[in-house]
Parts: structure tokens; sequence; C-alpha cells
């Protein structure tokens, strides 16, 4: 082994917080339906607690023996509206809570999967669950809920996102006494991935394995330390850098994904190669772009910046997994990353540039806080512009929209851990109400004449 | 399996006599031995082969922080450094 070499992955570990950020177990809940709910509830304990049993544990014993912290250890399973339909219940609370004890037995901080998938139209199962939402996310605190209201093949339900507007609102309402948090728990998609690890979007789609390890790199100080030593360079070689870097970051990825599935008797499914950042400092996606050269995120060419590292991190990580999948990109989560806070409480970043920021790179107008007295049909608008952009680009975009009570443009709220702190964000304060209702569907996008 | 060691914190007399001791106990072979300077702070990098079973990388950490000496341990299975830098 070259010294070189390990001094240079010490440091990536031990001072540029590089780490796996997440294993999560994806489990199939498809064999737990039954018309009792009491009973298909206690299937759905029984099953992710065998099944998952082991998995914080498994990845403990891979952090000592490689000597990488890994974040989190969760657990995906099937769209709840999918396993509930069989029964006869129309409140889904019931659903929410077992997942939420299950996590808890678990040890594990979030469960994903009290999910719908609406694209194109609503199964009676699936009213029930968006219905049940804002109860589930305010009585539970390691659920993560997610629909998917739109495909590129099937267009944008729009009755669905008229519906979410408001499930938002009462979510932000039941949850306002801890700044309206039920709203960080839930996730509205166009295209969403059946196989991403990371919350709060993560789902076990059907399509996939009995049980599956699905494995999340993160590693955005690793970059930005990477491109110190570049300044002025072209940005070829930067892009050449920064794939150089990804794929390194990948292969610890890789290599944990193989290791987990093989302990804990499990199809090695994806590694996700995103850059998620955190609120810690040297953990920034924004300050990646503002090594590349913009003063601040959110200035002019910062699109072009993003659009560059998010397809330089894809060119490097697809070599170094024999497997990818997921989100795969760059996030850009407001309250969870210091740069992008700065951006947005210095006014150089608006909710305009967000979007615009979504259009190339992954995932959306994440961990976005807004004021309080919005209108229900302005939530829906500014889903539909994002999920929009996802339909008609073939990729996946989402929203993770957070009206916090009593607040208004400017104001800060503190969500703690992982999630962060956010300025609310400035919105448009005119109306999107007749859109809106007009409900229906936007139909699919042409596929051809593409311009 | 092949572990590297990584002992961080202030040179001073004993560092590897007191480690090797540890390592001797759990029957860990060192084969290499280098040091540098990283951010500023004395670094020994050890490379060694550890039995692939019977001994715990957490006992070995463990026992290494009871030497007494204000240093910081860590332990890495080769193969991190395998991956990121061969293909």
């Amino acid at each position: 082994m070259d010294k070189f070499e390990i001094i240079e992955t010490l440091n990536m570990i031990t001072q540029e917080k590089l780490d796996i950020r997440t294993i999560t177990m994806g489990i199939s809940l498809l064999d737990c339906c039954d018309e009792d709910p009491i009973k298909a509830a206690q299937k759905i304990y029984d099953k992710i607690t065998t099944k998952a049993a082991n998995l914080v544990k498994t990845g403990e014993d891979i952090e000592a023996l490689y000597g990488i912290p890994i974040v989190n250890k969760r657990v995906s399973v099937t769209p709840i509206s999918l396993v509930a339909a069989a029964s006869k219940v129309s409140d889904y609370v019931i659903f929410a809570e077992t997942l939420d004890k299950a996590a808890k037995t678990l040890g594990i901080n979030f469960i994903g999967g009290f999910s719908a998938l609406v694209q194109k139209g609503f199964l009676d199962s699936d009213i029930k669950l968006i219905n049940s939402l804002p109860e589930a996310l305010a009585r539970t605190e390691r659920v993560c809920a997610s629909v998917n209201a739109a495909t590129t093949k099937a267009g944008i339900n729009m009755d669905a996102l008229k519906m979410l507007g408001k499930v938002i609102l009462d979510t932000a309402h039941l949850t306002k006494d801890r700044d309206a948090i039920g709203c960080a728990k839930l996730v509205v998609f166009a295209n969403a991935p059946t196989d991403n690890p990371f919350m709060a979007g993560a789902f076990h789609g059907i399509g996939e394995a009995e049980t599956v390890i699905n494995v999340g790199v993160s590693g955005p100080g690793v970059v930005k330390c990477a491109l110190e030593s570049l300044k002025g360079a072209p940005l070829q070689d930067v892009a050449e850098r920064i794939k150089k870097t990804a794929f390194k970051i990948t292969r610890v990825g890789q290599l944990v994904a193989q290791e987990a599935a093989s302990r804990l008797n499990t199809k090695f499914g994806i590694v996700d190669l995103s850059l998620a950042p955190t609120p810690s400092i040297g953990d920034s996606v924004a300050h990646i772009l503002e090594e590349i050269g913009v003063e601040v995120c959110g200035a002019h060419g910062t699109t072009a910046a993003l659009m560059m590292l998010n397809d330089a991190v894809k060119k490097g990580g697809v070599m170094a997994s024999s497997s990818v999948g997921g989100l795969s990109g760059a996030f850009i989560p407001v309250s969870e990353d210091l740069g992008m806070i700065n951006a947005v409480q210095i006014g150089a970043l608006s909710l305009d540039k967000l979007e615009a920021m979504t259009a190339v790179c992954s995932v959306g107008l994440d961990m976005i806080a807004i004021p309080g007295d919005i209108e229900p049909e302005t939530i829906s608008g500014i889903m539909a512009d994002e999920l929009a952009i996802g339909v008609v680009n073939n990729k996946t975009t989402a929203t993770r929209l957070i009206p916090v009570p009593g607040k208004k443009a400017g104001d800060f709220v503190e969500f703690g851990g992982l999630l962060g702190r956010a300025p609310i964000i400035n919105i448009s304060k005119y109306s999107s109400k007749d859109f809106i209702n007009r409900g229906g569907r936007i139909p699919a996008p042409m596929h051809s004449l593409k311009n | 399996m092949k572990l590297v060691i990584t002992v961080i914190g202030k040179d001073q007399v004993g560092i590897i006599a007191k480690v090797s001791n540890v390592l001797a106990d759990s029957n860990v072979n060192i084969l290499d031995i280098s040091q540098t300077i990283l951010h500023d702070k004395f670094t020994m990098l050890m490379s060694v082969e550890a039995p692939d079973t019977g001994v715990s990388i957490n006992d070995i950490k463990k026992n290494l922080e009871n030497t007494g000496m204000n240093m910081i341990f860590q332990i890495y299975h080769e193969d991190i450094f395998n991956y990121m830098h061969k293909i």
C-alpha cells in the first residue's frame, strides 16, 4: 500500500467529512396485506423487525472494520397505500404508528414508505393515505412519507397537488409547536426512484427484490478540498478533478454496500452517488460552487457550475460501482447546507434561482421554509412548477416545503440535528388559485421535437 | 486480515514499544511502520496482519487506548485503501 494513498484516505475521513450517509434496507411488505388492519399492522411490524433485526449492529461492525463513519442505518418499505389497500379501515395512522414502533425497536432514526403513487390516478387507498398524512406525521417521530404525483410518461396529477397543498398546511398546523417539523418528513415527487436510500423520500418500489441493501455515500467536503488546489484552472480540469474524487468516494460506498449485503444475507441493490450536505462546517454543496468561482451560491453562473458538478459526480461514480441508482446527484437542501442558508439569508439565492438549479441537479426544492400564512393553492403551484421540470426533463424532481406557522419571510426556523436551520424564503404574492382549482391532469409531454 | 493502524498525537518516548506490546498480545504481526506529520500532528502509520478470527478490532483499539498515552488510535481494514485507489 502506498503511504500517500493511505494519507489521502485518512484526510478524507478525518478532515473532510467523508462518510457513508446511509445504509438503507428495502423491505417488501406486499405479503403483509390483511383485511383486518390490526393483523396487517402486526405482520408489518414482525416482518420489518425480523428482516432488519441486525441492520444497526451490522452497520456498526462495518464502521469499526473499515474505520469509516456510517451515519445512518434506515429502512424503506413498500408504499403503504398498496399494503393497506386490502384492510378495511379508512384511517391509516395505525400503519404509520406501526412503522414508527418498528423503527424504535430497531434503533433506526427514519423509516420511509408511508407513501402513495398517484401520478395517473388514485386508488381508494391512496386517498385514504393522503388524508391520513397530517395526523400520521404529527403523531409519529421517525416515519417519512412521500407521494409520487407525476411522471414523464403519465404527466402531472393536479388533483393530487391540490390535495397536497392543503395536507402540507394541515401538517404544519398540527406540528406548529415543533416549527412544522412534520412537513420535513413529506416529499412530493415527479419520477420518484424506487431504490432511493435517502430520506425523506425513500420507499421500496414494486419491481424490487424481497429485501435489498441500498447505500448512499456523501462527501461535499472532500470535493471542495480537492478543488482548493485548482484555483484559476480551466473548467475541464475542475470537472476532471471532481470526477476522480467522486470515483474514490463511490468506491467506498461500493465496498460498504457489498459487505453489508453479504452480512445481512440480502441482495446488494444500488449505490446512490449523491453529494448530500449536512449543516456542519465543511459539508456544503454551496461551498463547492463558490470554490468553482461564483462569489455566493445563487450568483449568475451558479446553474452552470452546478450542472458541471452534478454531471462530473455521475461520470466518476458510475465507473466506481457495479450498480448505480437512487437519486444520484448533488442535493441542494437549503436548511441542511451552511452555504445555502447563508446565500438565502443575504438575499443571493431566491426560490426562483433554486428552481432553476433543480433543472440540472438532484433533487428539487428541498427543505425550504416558506411563510406560514401561505395559501394552499400557492403551495400546490410551487409543487406544480417543480414537478413540471422533472416531467419534461425526464428526471426526478421533488419538493419538501415547510410552511412555518407564525413566521414570515426573513425570519429563521430551527429544526435541529441533520435537518438544520433555515431562513423563511420569499414567495410570490400573486395567486395560483384559479389554476390549481381547475384540477385534473397535465398530460404527458412530447418525447420528440425537443426544443 | 491486513489492517492499518494510525496513532496521532504528541511524539513521546515508548510509543512503538507500548503499541507493539498490545499488538503482540493480540497475536497481531507488524509488517511496516512509517511516520509522518499530518495537520501539524505526529502520525504513525502501521501496517499489520491480524488473525481473521478471534480478534476484535474494537478490543485492539480499547487495549491501545488503555496504554495511557494521550494519543488517538484508529484502525482501518486495508480494503478501504485498496478499493479507493486501485481499479
